[in-house]
Formats: structure tokens, sequence, C-alpha cells
């Protein structure tokens, strides 16, 4: 039985892990109007009398690679030429471009594949048999007698051959085959071939066009002063000073605080350091790290909400033995995109155009309508190439400042943020606090487990879980932790302390495969046991893990002898339907200073439908994942935040770069996600190679490597 | 008035002598190929070239390219084929691609140098541009095959 519960609560922990896509599943209705000469039988697709294939791409490019992944699948199951499929994004338009399983058009949670492949597979499929079915009403053949290859129809026994764009007026008069039939895998064409990225040519010339390089006729570019606190509100001010900057054209009050309005961002940026603020800085100007830490400490001494609970831990532990315990601390996090936060918006009475590097084009248009008073449809949101999402693009903050402020100078405006504003007005990965007990068995097994997390809800913070419940990002990955032990019980305490949350790489598996990882490991360690072979005897129930966690063992070489002061360490997450492991090579310099030389990465995705696409996002992943271990720490005082720009908020570079295994185990499953499921096992991996190299458990994040300096 | 070649062409903008190059560039210009990132020179997405050196944009007065050549990477090659944009294309180097323009200035500076870099002269030459997406390991592939590729065309 517990093998079900653990089941259902890792379906609740991730929100759902591929659910629908096979459930109450329905092929939307035909999306455009009845074009002659264009043969769309959905929105998805659309076949022109030239053959030319335009595929609507509804999400997102954010560096995963979805303007190629998309036509990839529809050009695969469609068996039509991959170099004759054109690629658009989608507008906003939630009724017809929205994802399937979440029911929104809003990307994160790495489900551009898993939620969509099968419904494009079959809008693909459908216009396939519309196809057949119109060479065979043709040639006057049983459409069984028919078959496709690369863009034509064809009938073997007599060599007739039809080209898609001949049958285009013919198959759009047909009905739509509600069921059609799918390849099989081993008819795939495209799906699971590596596919170069059809962005790169514009991505390495400067022709790609980033929501900051947009340019409307007209447009000015703004610039938002905010609260240095947050949640603070503009009391007064005067731009008279900013006003009198030449190329400064207007100052105006937004809800996220003042707008100065230029001829140029420079300019903007001049403007706004002219203004002269008084803030209402609110309650959280109250709010420091330490006071966290302690509030944190203190309600980490309280019983917390029941996430889980196996057996009697709490019996089992307070049995007399030897009880092992430790604390683990993370912090806050920002997401850093490498494009600073913009839109440019453009409102008339009429109408409100948008163009945005947004991971949420249908929260943008909801938010837009709901300032300007439009109904949704009169808002269009023109979606641009994402320089970095991470979860920070799902927000719509940045969408307002553009939408207010073009609103209030009736212009088209551009609003652009400086690092500055990026880093000090984030979404932030919550800092959490996490204690450990473990009781282990005359085999040095555990037999009893507690973990109680302290930290805000994300969910629950921004009203999308209802407060007084357990925040499911906020228990992910513990309380579905894989390791089988019988007396097992995971607390949550909420202490959220008003410090903006988001969904940052991972989201809740970023720290929580850290403690997890971690805790086993020093159990391994405390029993006198390899930390492989203890994770592998405590994964019975859990086969995915294990065979992930086997393969990078394996090709890591675990066990094997290493160059003098390298040691490895290992670590296994499960996140967003798919199963991840890492072994880190470490070395640690007398001084403290910690080198990774080689991560090998192991991901089992079910599906791998780019594995060149996969590779890239995992190398991607551990690379978030290490800066993170390395430098990640975004510090509060009085309801600032303390870091401002790279030089302070640091981001791993080229010299700190270790080699990146990717090794893809495709198990045949439902797809998993890709963007996220690299990130959470590599730091566990080097703290636990750090320990092997130096005795020292590393318990709090970033790594201080003060605390790793030897004589 | 400030007079400086961009591309190959002779450009004159009107702008104040202390406003960086970065903006001239994409907003008087109009050339959005170089990003901003973050204003003081320490990520690398505004690189450029001035009389064939690697500079940061973002720090660089206007006035102090008054006189001279800057090329920016929609002036590295005229059909995007230098041999570092090759070599990244071939290994499919960038992801989001918004550091990548300045990535690439900065390895096509390094192999003006260092016509066969090290590892060692990677680090040393590539370590001003952050990655957020993380594709350095593929950066370091592409500079060497870069490097192979202009040889091989120098041969």
């Amino acid at each position: 039985m517990k093998t079900l519960v653990t089941r259902r609560e890792i379906l609740k922990g991730s929100l759902a892990v591929g659910a629908g896509l096979t459930v109450g599943f329905t092929l939307p209705p035909r999306g455009r109007a009845q074009t002659p000469g264009v043969f769309a039988p959905n929105q998805w697709l659309r076949i022109d009398r030239d053959g030319i294939v335009t595929v609507t791409n509804s999400v997102p490019e954010m560096g995963q690679g979805s303007l190629t992944t998309t036509p990839m699948i529809i050009a695969d199951e469609l068996d039509a030429k991959l170099e004759s499929v054109k690629v658009e994004q989608a507008p906003a338009n939630p009724a017809l471009y929205k994802n399937p399983v979440t029911g929104a058009q809003s990307y994160g949670g790495s489900r551009g594949v898993r939620d969509h492949l099968e419904m494009w597979r079959k809008a693909a499929a459908s216009a396939r048999e519309m196809l057949k079915q119109a060479a065979a009403n043709e040639w006057g053949v049983p459409v069984e007698s028919v078959e496709t290859e690369e863009g034509a129809v064809i009938h073997r026994p007599t060599g007739r051959r039809l080209r898609y764009g001949q049958l285009v007026d013919k198959a759009q008069a047909l009905p739509v085959p509600p069921n059609p039939k799918l390849k099989t895998p081993d008819q795939f064409r495209y799906i699971g071939k590596a596919v170069k990225r059809r962005d790169t040519p514009d991505k390495v010339t400067g022709r790609g066009i980033y929501g900051i390089d947009v340019q409307v006729p007209g447009m000015l570019i703004g610039s938002v002063e905010r609260c240095p606190v947050f949640g603070g509100k503009v009391q007064s001010f005067d731009a008279t000073a900013a006003k009198a900057i030449k190329g400064v054209k207007d100052v105006v009050q937004v809800s996220n605080g003042v707008a100065v309005v230029a001829d140029s961002f420079w300019t903007a940026v001049q403007g706004r350091r002219a203004l002269k603020v008084t803030w209402d800085e609110g309650p959280t100007a109250q709010v420091s790290s330490a006071m966290i830490t302690r509030e944190y400490e203190a309600a980490s001494k309280q019983p917390g909400q029941v996430a889980r609970n196996d057996g009697d831990a709490e019996k089992v532990l307070a049995a007399g033995g030897k009880v092992h315990e430790a604390i683990y601390q993370v912090p806050y996090l920002e997401h850093a995109c490498m494009e600073p936060m913009n839109a440019t918006a453009q409102v008339s009475r009429e109408s409100c155009v948008i163009w945005a590097p947004t991971q949420n084009p249908g929260g943008t248009q909801a938010t837009a309508a709901r300032i300007t008073g439009l109904p949704p449809e009169k808002v269009i949101v023109n979606t641009t190439l994402l320089g970095g999402g991470f979860g920070r693009r799902g927000e719509v903050d940045f969408i307002v400042d553009a939408v207010e402020t073009a609103k209030a100078v009736g212009a088209p405006v551009k609003v652009m943020w400086t690092r500055e504003d990026d880093i000090t007005h984030g979404f932030y990965r919550p800092a959490t606090y996490n204690v450990f007990r473990a009781a282990l068995g005359a085999n040095g097994m555990p037999e009893a487990w507690a973990t109680r997390i302290v930290g805000p809800g994300i969910l629950i913070q921004k009203g999308r879980a209802q407060a007084g419940t357990i925040d499911p990002a906020a228990v992910e990955a513990v309380r579905n932790m894989p390791y089988d032990i019988a007396n097992l019980r995971i607390e949550w305490n909420n202490k959220d302390l008003g410090i903006p949350l988001g969904f940052w790489r991972s989201v809740g598996p970023s720290q929580n495969g850290f403690i997890i990882e971690s805790f086993i490991d020093e159990l391994a360690h405390a029993a006198g046991k390899d930390p492989f072979e203890y994770r592998r005897a405590l994964l019975g129930k859990s086969p995915r893990h294990k065979a992930i966690l086997e393969l990078v063992a394996n090709r890591a070489g675990w066990g094997s002898s290493l160059p003098a002061g390298r040691a490895r360490g290992i670590a296994v997450v499960f996140s967003y339907g798919s199963y991840a492991a890492t072994v880190a090579e470490v070395s640690v310099a007398p001084d403290g200073a910690v080198k990774v030389h080689r991560l090998v990465c192991g991901i089992d995705p079910g599906l791998a439908v780019n594995p060149d696409a996969v590779k890239a996002q995992m190398e991607g992943g551990a690379v978030y994942a290490l800066t993170a271990a390395y430098y990640g720490q975004i510090t509060i005082d009085r309801g600032r935040v303390q870091q401002s720009n790279f030089h302070d908020y640091q981001m791993l570079r080229i010299n700190e770069m270790p080699v990146v295994e990717v090794h893809i185990l495709d198990s045949g499953e439902a797809p998993g996600g890709l963007g996220e499921p690299g990130v959470p096992s590599v730091a566990p991996a080097v703290t636990n190679a750090i320990f092997v190299a130096t005795g020292k458990r590393i318990r709090k994040l970033p790594i201080d490597r003060s605390e790793l300096k030897r004589a | 008035m400030i007079s400086f070649t961009v591309n190959g062409k002779q450009r004159q903008v009107d702008v104040p002598a202390e406003m960086p190059l970065l903006w001239v560039i994409r907003e008087s210009l109009n050339l959005t190929g170089t990003k901003y990132g973050c204003g003081i020179a320490v990520c690398g997405a505004c690189t450029v070239h001035v009389d064939g050196t690697a500079v940061r944009s973002c720090v660089t007065p206007a006035s102090a390219v008054a006189g001279r050549k800057v090329t920016t990477i929609e002036g590295l090659s005229e059909k995007g084929d230098h041999p570092v944009q090759r070599a990244w294309t071939e290994v499919d180097v960038p992801q989001c691609g918004y550091c990548q323009s300045g990535q690439i200035m900065s390895a096509a500076a390094l192999l003006a140098r260092k016509p066969t870099p090290t590892d060692a002269d990677i680090d040393d030459g590539m370590s001003g541009n952050i990655c957020r997406c993380g594709t350095y390991q593929r950066i370091r592939a592409a500079v060497h095959r870069a490097a192979a590729i202009k040889k091989a065309g120098a041969s």
C-alpha cells in the first residue's frame, strides 16, 4: 500500500506529473477561419499550396529549444520534411493555445514537451489522415492502400503520388478525425534524433529579437524607480530635477513606483537618479536575514503540519538509541536572467499591444485587460525571444510597469529594468531551515527518519494554495522522497516574513533535493557504508531512481581510484516527471577553494525528443545549481536586498566550469520535464564529495570556503 | 556630435559625451545585437571591438570612441560566417542566446590575439562573459573549433 501512497504523493507533490495527457483528451476545435488554399485542420499547423507547413509554437523560447522541438514533433507525426516546416510563436489566446494539463497559457514546471507531446502528435496525425483521405478520394482507392512519405501521399500499387501542397483544398473540406492513429516509436523520423536548433543562426548574428530589442514607431523608454523595501509605496515625489534633464519626457506614478519616461534608457536612468521620492516603507522594513533565521529557528522547535507519516518515527526516535541529528539551511536566491526584465506596450481606447519576453502570455493578456479595462481579445501579446526565464518570467510585474506607463503617457513605451532593479526586486527562491533526525538499526540502515521543514510557501503566498494547508512546492522532493524507511515523518512549518517568492528553476526540489541527499549521505557515512550502495539498498520500491543512480555510478567509475586529493559524491532526485542523478568529482585546496572537476549527470526523462537539447538542458541545469552552491545568496537588511549586481551576486564563469557528461536513459515511460530536473542532484553530489575530501559536512548553502580552509 | 566608424560605416551621433557606447549603438544606431546585462562591465553581454580590441561598451563613454573603429556583432562578418560564428553554429552553443553576441565578440578578439588558444587562454579570454544558461562547455569546444576553422581557411 505504501507504494500507492507514495505514487499519489508524487502526483500531488509535483502538481500532477503527466496527468491529463491521456485522460479526457479531446482535440481542440479548428483554430482559424477557413482560408482558401490553406489546409488548417487545427490551431497547431497549416499547409499551403506550396506544401509549406507552418507550425504554431505555444511554448515561449527561453533557451530550452521549443522553436526546434515543437516543429520536430509535428513534422514527425505529419510525415513532413522538417526543412519545409516553418514555426511561428503563438499569440496570447488561451482558448486555443492553453497548456492542456494546466489549462493556462503559461509555461513553467518543465512542461513544454511533456504536457503537449500527445496533443501535438494527434493534431499532426489528424492532418496526415485527412491528406491521405483526400488523395485516396482523388484516386478512387481505399484509404488503407495509401501511405505517406516526407510531404507526399503515395499509392504504391500504381506508383501515384501527390504532394501535400496539391491536396490542401481537398483535405480542408474533410472532417477532422477525432482519434487518428499515431506512429509507433520505430516509425519516428525526428523524435529521438539529435536535431540542430533552428534559432542558432539568429543568435550568433545578433538578429534574434528579445524583448529589450523591440522597437515601435514613436516609442519612448521608461524606467521605474521602486521602493527599496518590499511592499513599500510612494508617499510623495518631486520630479522637478528629473524633468529638467534633456530627453526626459514625462514622470508618472505607477503601482510599482515612479516611472521616468525619456528618449533613451540612459536618460531615463539619469532621470530616476534625479527624482526625490518619499517612500512609505511599510512593515517589511523591519525584516532582516538575521531576524528571519531567528524566526525559523524558533519555529523549528514547534510541531509543523504533517505532510507524511509512515509508521511511528517519533516512537522509534524516542526509544533511547543513538539519534543522528542535523540542521540544513538554504538562502533566498534570485533568478538573474541575463536579459533584465522589460516589456513594451502600446495602449489606445480600442486595443493594447504588448511585446514581451514572457513565460506567461495568458497572464500578460489578462493583466493588461485588467489595467486597461479592455476585453482580453483586444489585448494582443507578442512573445519575443526570452533572454532566460528560469521561472522569473512567469511573473507579470514588468508587464504591469509597461502597460501602466504606456497608458499614462499616451505613447508606446518600453519599460526596462536595470540589473540592480532585477536583483533587488525579484521573486526569490525561499530560504528554508530544516531539522533532521534519524535512528539507525543494528545493520546501519535507517529505522526512523524525521524532517521538519521551516520556510514560506510560494503557492500560498501567491494565493494559489490555501493558507493553512501544506504548500505542495515547499515539501516537494521531501514528502515523496524515494527511500524505503518504515518510520518516516515529514512536517512543514509555514513561516513567511513577506519576502516575495517565486518559482526558481526546479523550485522546491532545488533545496529539498540538497537536504535529503545530504542527510542520507550523512547516514551512510555514519553507518560506515558506501553512499551509493546505501542508497541503492533503500531504493527497492523506486526502480527508476535506482536505475539512474546505477547508470551515473557506472559511468563515473564509482569506487575506482582517483587522482590524489579528489573525491566523489553522489545524489539522485526526482522532479518534474524525470529522474536525475549526479556523480561529482571534487577537490578542495588548502585555502578552502572548491574545484569541481567533473560532473557525470544522468537523466531518465521517459522519452528524449531531441537528445542534444536534453544534454544542453542538463549542462545548463548543472551550471545553475553549481552557481547557487558556490555563490548564491540573497540577504535582507531592513527589508532591502543587500546584493545588487553580478559583482556581489556572482555567477559561475567559464574558468570554474567542470567537465559535464550527460547520459540519457530512454526508459520509454511517459515523457518527463527537462528544464529543471538537471538542477536538484548537483549541489548535494558536490557537497557529498566535499565531505569525502575534507571530512567537513556542508549543511548550509552557499558553500563557505573559509570553513574548508586547512592549516 | 561624435563621429566614429561602426561596422565600416562612418556615423555621427548627437548624444551626451558621457553616454555609454552601448546605448549609442542600441538606441541611436538601432543595432540591437549588442546586449545590456549589468552596466558595470562584469558580465560581458555588451562586448564590442574598438580598433580590434574587445571592450565593454556599457562603461565606455561615447566620447572615448570618437574617430575610432567600432565593430558590433552585426559587423563581425557580412554573412554570419566568421569562423567563430560557424563554430558556434556547428556546436549549437546558444540556449537563450542573450549573452552570445558578447561571447562571440570576446572569442573573436581572443582568436585574433591567440590563434591556437589553450584551455587556460580560453579561461583567461572568456571569463569576463557570463552565460546564465550554462553553455560554457560548448563555448570552450566552439572556441577550439573556431581556431581550427580559421587555420584551415588560412592555409
